[in-house]
């Protein structure tokens, strides 16, 4: 009897301290969500959508150029990594039983690790200075960077889910290696490949370090790719840094809709996911 | 009765066990497929996993346009020879054959052997049902598909003629654009049987395929067998007794990684040339 009140006490602390570590993982982010809102709503309007920053010193403007920058760097990124992270996690998965593959698999959990900051100074080495001046491509290419060995290894991870059986029975019909991979395996994988890769874009959208020295920042609308370009968080930063009042203002209105985007793209890999997988089983 | 317990007693530990030596003329009698145009052969297969040999000399001949069953206790290498004849173990690392499987009397570890034409002709359906997640016609077109067989306007027409060939048409053709994996487990694994047949191959070799599925599913699946051996050479591993006695005219008996016997259906299960044969198909062991 003793006993048995004894095993229910302490399943029932356990099961409280359960409860206990999730309200504490949560309630940073109910601050953070509650402190740019309150901050940050009360800055935005139809200009700050729209308009370029006024020169300095004159009120009003937006961040309509950083919000544009943000999504065309988000595009480059997604260009240069999906193609090749989704190749090399097949890779992984289907041949990945030799050296090489253990070789790459480390390189890609060493890059995951490596500081945006270093990245930036990488693609700042690859694509800034032989040509000499920032430029959205250079900015993009550091963030695809980021991207690379996150969705590799989401990629592979999804592929070796998917069971081997569907190989099998591609190849047992005449498809070769690849084609089995390609055209059976990687569909099969699709729902959660896609969420890797909104989780990876989700992850560099909110990425400064990487674009200081990469895309810069560029105060006027652009859409050309070898010009520096505006981006949300470097924007935020440039104006949460400076001594202008109406500035910070701009700044938490930046935030928030960069948390936004963020929030956005999670929500998107959600219903993608949900509805991808839904096709598959019925 | 004390000679049956020794044998069972003694055979699955002991794999040089007497019980199966050659002695009693090891195919000393005429092939039992004798007589019939071969399909397949293999002469004297050797086949190992690593240091493990699982395969002994296999010499086996499959006639065309008739059912061979393969029976034997689990991991007799039933299935691994099964996998030989469409060289589908050369997909795990660190396998190693000898000797020869012929098919059309070419011999397919030959080198200069395409293996994807192989596999085209010699089709498989697998134990587990194993469609792919796409819908139930795209999944009998892969295979035409990957295969560049039939232009674009005929793969409808042949989707419709494989699955009324495996007895699925009435029951799908109104939701060919449904995910496959909405069938039931029968559908499905009839679907995969249309899925093989569609490429149109020579042989089809089927892998326990009723294990999985219900009396009922497995009644549908034995009469498409019976049906299809009009056209098509089948080979069929069972561990059904009643199954290989039903659906098959040749029945080859494994043990040990070893053939024992390999005769026609209704000697093997009414007068087996040997005791060991016997004692399995009475359920004495395995």
């Amino acid at each position: 009897m003793n006993r048995t009140a004894r095993r229910k006490f302490t399943s029932g602390l356990v099961v409280a301290l359960c409860g206990a570590a999730v309200v504490l993982a949560l309630v940073p982010l109910f601050f953070v969500f509650a402190y740019v809102i309150s901050k940050g709503f009360s800055s935005l309007n139809w200009d700050f959508f729209t308009k370029a920053p006024k020169p300095v010193g004159e009120a009003g403007g937006g961040m309509a150029n950083a919000m544009i920058g943000t999504l065309i760097l988000i595009g480059i990124a997604s260009a240069v990594a999906v193609p090749v992270g989704v190749i090399a996690g097949v890779y992984l998965s289907e041949y990945g039983k030799k050296k090489f593959a253990t070789l790459v698999r480390f390189t890609a959990d060493v890059l995951n690790g490596v500081p945006s900051i270093v990245i930036g100074i990488f693609a700042y080495g690859l694509a800034v200075l032989p040509v000499k001046h920032f430029s959205a491509l250079a900015g993009g290419l550091a963030l695809g960077f980021m991207m690379i060995p996150i969705i590799t290894r989401t990629t592979e991870e999804l592929l070796n889910l998917v069971p081997g059986s569907l190989r099998e029975g591609a190849l047992a019909l005449g498809a070769t290696r690849a084609r089995a991979a390609f055209s059976v395996m990687v569909p099969a994988a699709l729902p959660g490949i896609m969420t890797g890769i909104l989780v990876a874009l989700a992850r560099i959208a909110g990425e400064t370090a990487p674009l200081l020295f990469t895309a810069f920042n560029n105060r006027f609308f652009t859409t050309r790719l070898d010009q520096p370009i505006s981006s949300l968080p470097v924007q935020i930063y440039t104006y949460a840094v400076a001594p202008y009042e109406d500035w910070h203002r701009q700044a938490w209105a930046g935030a928030l809709v960069l948390v936004a985007f963020v929030f956005t793209f999670s929500v998107l890999a959600r219903v993608v996911t949900r509805r991808l997988e839904r096709m598959h089983r019925t | 009765m004390s000679d049956t317990l020794e044998v069972s007693v003694e055979t699955p530990v002991e794999p040089r066990s007497p019980a199966i030596a050659p002695g009693r003329g090891e195919r000393s009698e005429v092939s039992p497929a004798a007589g019939r145009t071969l399909r397949m052969e293999s002469r004297r297969l050797n086949f190992s996993y690593g240091p493990k040999q699982a395969l002994w000399d296999i010499s086996l001949q499959i006639p065309e346009k008739t059912v061979t069953a393969f029976i034997g206790p689990s991991g007799c290498g039933k299935s691994t020879y099964l996998r030989c004849l469409n060289r589908m173990n050369d997909i795990i690392p660190d396998t190693r054959v000898e000797g020869e499987v012929l098919l059309d009397g070419r011999d397919i570890y030959a080198t200069g052997m395409d293996v994807v034409d192989l596999r085209r002709r010699v089709g498989m359906v697998f134990q587990k049902s194993n469609p792919f997640p796409k819908s139930i016609a795209d999944n009998v077109a892969y295979g035409l598909k990957i295969n560049g067989l039939g232009s674009r306007s005929e793969i409808p027409d042949r989707v419709e003629q494989a699955l009324r060939r495996s007895a699925l048409w009435e029951e799908v053709k109104d939701r060919l654009d449904t995910s496959a994996m909405g069938l039931s487990g029968g559908q499905q694994q009839r679907l995969c049987i249309a899925r093989a047949l569609a490429v149109e191959p020579e042989v089809l070799l089927m892998d326990e395929p009723c294990s999985a599925l219900d009396p009922i599913a497995t009644t549908k699946v034995e009469e498409l067998i019976y049906e299809l051996k009009r056209d098509y050479t089948i080979v069929i591993v069972t561990h059904n007794m009643q199954q290989a006695a039903r659906v098959s005219e040749l029945t080859a008996f494994f043990m040990l990684g070893r053939l024992v016997e390999h005769d026609r259906t209704e000697k093997i299960f009414t007068n087996p040339g040997q005791k060991i044969t016997e004692d399995y198909i009475t359920g004495r062991f395995g």
